[in-house]
């Protein structure tokens, strides 16, 4: 039989040091990213924020810079361009939708009619969103997620003793705050997209703790005499194939998603990919050693 | 062959027939299909969202607070009628949603609540403040959004638009769906129009007529009201018209003094349709109106001879000319240098009613048709690679029990499809993405069998033992992982736009279908496989 990993006895929990100033400093990128969202200095997509975008698709290959330098002179402020030569389209964010709505795309679509009247387009998408919305889809996103937290929490306390519900709850929300600090880091737009992203992997994340737990949980039925760190170890190395295979399957198809799926999904497929990779990195990194501390804190109920 | 075996394969059999007539209407066969099977069988299949198709998602918001003004303006000036009638002398003026009326005194106050209940007190010192009772605010703005939603939707349907979507969100907005709509700049113009038609006498007696220039530049508006506030009377106002050069095609606008007193509104035509001006070749709009409107614009007419009246629509004077006699047959003509497609659009609207009150644009998603086009063959490329890649992983690392999970696999999509064809759900681009990581997901459960396998085969077990116990050990770890899954998805989907709710559909449905064919598909293979003989090695 093929095998990637073959008995491994690797001391994972012995790098929770490591791991844990990693993810720490992860997550911290995470909390903040969090609190420039919350006071609307991260850079939020126009479903939050409230603007307009459009999408062009032009004849000819476009000069970028020349449409900024006619949307500037136009007087649009407060926009950004962002350029697909392979398919000759062109995007243009604008935020901030003070004017009535409709205004500022049939502002930028007259400019453009008028500067390049040898290089006709079709408008591919317009989505203009008031102000009112991205408040109503903002607080609909931060209800989605809190309940999102709570639903999984609820599942792994009836399912699991609590400080396994610990580590796995502390490790589904590292995943998604890791995701959350690397898109911030990168500039990236958050929006919609990003967070229905992001509750996926709060979902999907927890496959592979799971995965992890039911096996620790049922080794600590059957050694008894070993140290708890130890059977947690022996664990992880018994499941490890399964943790790396089945994110596997899932990082094919993300990849898949990333490389052919299309302007639409390409963040979204980047912030699979990414959830994937430091959900299981975190599976075994993070979930075990914090139901390890929470343990040696004296939480855990004694074995007997 | 065991009978539960056998049993448990023609489950499987049933379920991909019947998946495969309730995807049918979404392949080009269903084209070929005889009569009686597409009138018959399942014929919807799944739909695409507007984000693939193309059309536009739009919300508006109706302004109730307006419609509630327009009511209290409304009262105040019966409210005079009623004042003037038992002939008590008093004042009344509107601001806002208040009405004042003043000097206060028992016999106004007797008179005023005995014939509107619906008014409530706000003030009762020396000028008696009346504000319409909350509950009744409510029923206007309640009204006011009925009403425009099916105003707009009479604008829709004779505008002409295949299967539109218009439905009431919240108190207050209304949101329309228009798929595969080619001028969705029009269509936001047809149903944002507040429509309101209103006649109004032009005042060129009085000497600030004289003294109001006759033509000013584009933009100097607000300048020229604000120099005229003070001077105007209390009962007239300046509204423009526009005013376009046949030769230059320069514009300008000329204003207008005015009557603040409606003559007549809109609500008494019965026809509007587009006719030719054959002087300038130019499409005006000649409405009609109902006995009633008829017999009032005759008398309106006849007694205002020689005198200028303002044809009105939404606050901006369409021309004013003047009444050179008593008009009867009730027809009118509104003009204003249309173009075809505008004046088309003005009847369309005339003819629909006018909203009750204004309505704005909170939201407008707009999707060209290419780019759905686009869309939906990236999402088949990245699904079709998507699925080679897994399909061959799993051949390679696990031989043929990984040709058993991509079986399962195949299956997984197929009842997929099948099955959201059978809710006849809406597939968005999103929805594809979810469909994309469901193909991902879908080995997992399999994978934690065939792991839990080769484990039971290490420790000595027979074929037909590791496969039992495998599958009962890695039941609850697949039940659990799918379930933390199937909650983000329920969540997304309550909380979700609608592509959002798209990709919850899909991913729900992968999972939940996963179990089904995990349990059921791979596990009849493998028992099938150990039914046959003794099988001293399995292919893991």
């Amino acid at each position: 039989m093929l095998e990637f990993i073959k008995d491994t006895k690797i001391d994972f929990l012995g790098k929770r040091k490591y791991a844990f100033i990693f993810s720490g400093i992860l997550s911290l990128v995470g909390i903040f990213a969090i609190i420039q969202i919350a006071n609307g200095k991260a850079n939020l997509g126009i479903d939050f924020a409230g603007g307009t975008s459009l999408q062009l698709k032009f004849e000819k290959p476009i000069n970028l810079h020349e449409v900024r330098v006619a949307l500037e002179e136009g007087g649009v402020r407060d926009f950004d361009l962002q350029d697909l030569p392979a398919v000759q389209k062109i995007l243009i964010r604008a935020k901030k939708a003070d004017q009535q709505l409709g205004q500022v795309s049939d502002t930028i679509t007259g400019i453009i009619s008028k500067k390049f009247t040898n290089n006709r387009y079709v408008v591919d998408s317009t989505t203009e969103i008031g102000p009112k919305v991205g408040g109503r889809l903002r607080v609909d996103a931060a209800q989605a997620v809190a309940m999102a937290t709570l639903g999984i929490l609820i599942y792994i306390a009836i399912r699991f003793k609590f400080d396994f519900a610990v580590g796995a709850t502390v490790a589904t929300f590292h995943d998604a705050l890791a995701v959350l600090a690397v898109f911030f880091l990168l500039g990236k737009e958050i929006n919609l997209i990003l967070i229905t992203a992001l509750l996926t992997i709060a979902g999907y994340s927890l496959t592979d703790t799971v995965v992890v737990f039911d096996r620790i949980r049922e080794n600590l039925r059957t050694r008894l005499k070993e140290p708890v760190e130890a059977v947690m170890n022996a664990s992880i190395n018994e499941v490890l194939s399964r943790t790396v295979v089945t994110s596997f399957t899932v990082l094919l198809t993300s990849l898949a998603l990333f490389f052919f799926g299309g302007e639409v999904l390409h963040d979204f497929s980047l912030a699979m990919i990414l959830g994937v990779i430091f959900g299981t990195y975190s599976t075994i990194f993070v979930a075990s050693p914090i139901a390890l501390f929470w343990e040696r804190m004296g939480f855990f109920k004694k074995r007997k | 062959m065991k009978k539960n075996i056998l049993s448990r394969f023609v489950l499987i059999g049933i379920t991909v027939l019947l998946a495969i007539v309730f995807f049918l209407p979404n392949t080009p066969f269903f084209r070929y299909m005889p009569e009686w099977w597409k009138n018959t069988m399942p014929n919807k299949g799944i739909t695409l969202g507007l984000d693939l198709q193309g059309g536009v998602h739009l919300v508006f918001e109706v302004e109730g607070d307006r419609a509630v003004e327009i009511t209290a303006e409304r009262i105040s000036q019966s409210l005079r009628e009623l004042l003037g009638k038992r002939k008590l002398t008093a004042e009344v003026s509107r601001n806002g949603l208040l009405i004042t009326v003043s000097p206060n005194s028992m016999e106004v106050r007797k008179a005023i609540e005995e014939s509107y209940p619906i008014l409530t007190a706000a003030e009762t010192g020396t000028k008696l403040v009346y504000k319409l009772s909350d509950r009744e605010a409510e029923r206007i703005k309640d009204n006011a959004a009925n009403q425009a939603l099916e105003t707009i939707r009479n604008r829709i349907d004779q505008f002409g638009v295949a299967e539109p979507t218009i439905h009431r969100q919240a108190a207050n907005e209304i949101v329309v769906q228009l798929p595969g709509i080619k001028d969705p700049k029009r269509a936001i113009e047809i149903i944002g129009k507040t429509a309101q038609l209103e006649f109004k006498l032009v005042d060129d007696s009085s000497p600030v007529a004289a003294e109001i220039p006759a033509s000013i530049r584009m933009g100097e508006e607000d300048a020229l009201l604000a120099k005229f506030s003070g001077k105007i009377p209390a009962d007239e106002e300046i509204l423009f018209e526009k005013i376009v050069n046949r030769e230059t095609g320069e514009v300008t606008k000329r204003p207008v003094l005015l009557k603040k007193e409606t003559m007549m509104t809109g609500d008494l035509l019965t026809e509007a349709k587009v006719n030719i001006d054959q002087r300038f070749n130019e499409p005006y709009v000649s409405i009609t109106f109902n006995a009633a409107g008829a017999k009032l614009f005759e008398e309106i007419t006849g007694a205002n001879v020689k005198k200028r009246m303002a044809i009105i629509l939404d606050g901006t004077v369409y021309s004013a000319p003047v009444i050179q006699e008593r008009i009867s047959g009730g027809n009118a003509q509104i003009t204003g240098r249309f173009s075809m497609d505008e004046a088309k659009d003005l009847a369309i609207v005339l003819r629909a009613g006018a909203l009750p009150a204004p309505i704005k644009m909170l939201q407008n998603v707009t999707v060209g048709p290419s780019l759905g086009t686009d869309s939906i063959e990236a999402g088949k490329m990245a699904g079709i690679i998507g699925t080679i890649l897994v399909v061959l992983f799993m051949i390679i690392y696990y031989k043929l029990s990984g040709v058993i999970a991509d079986f399962a696999l195949l299956l997984n999509v197929i009842l997929l499809l099948g099955a959201m064809a059978s809710l006849n759900a809406t597939l968005t681009m999103p929805g594809i993405a979810g469909i994309v990581l469901a193909i991902g997901m879908a080995v997992d459960s399999n994978v934690l069998m065939f792991e839990r396998m080769r484990d039971e085969l290490k420790t000595g077990k027979t074929p037909r033992a590791a496969v039992d116990s495998g599958y009962a050990k890695a039941f609850w770890t697949i039940f659990d992982s799918h379930v933390t899954t199937l909650i983000t998805a329920a969540v997304l989907f309550q909380f979700g736009t609608g592509p959002i709710k798209g990709f919850a559909v899909t991913l729900s449905l992968g999972v939940a279908i996963n179990l089904f064919t995990a349990f059921i598909g791979t596990k009849s293979i493998f028992d099938l496989i150990n039914s046959r003989k003794e099988v001293r090695q399995l292919s893991i």
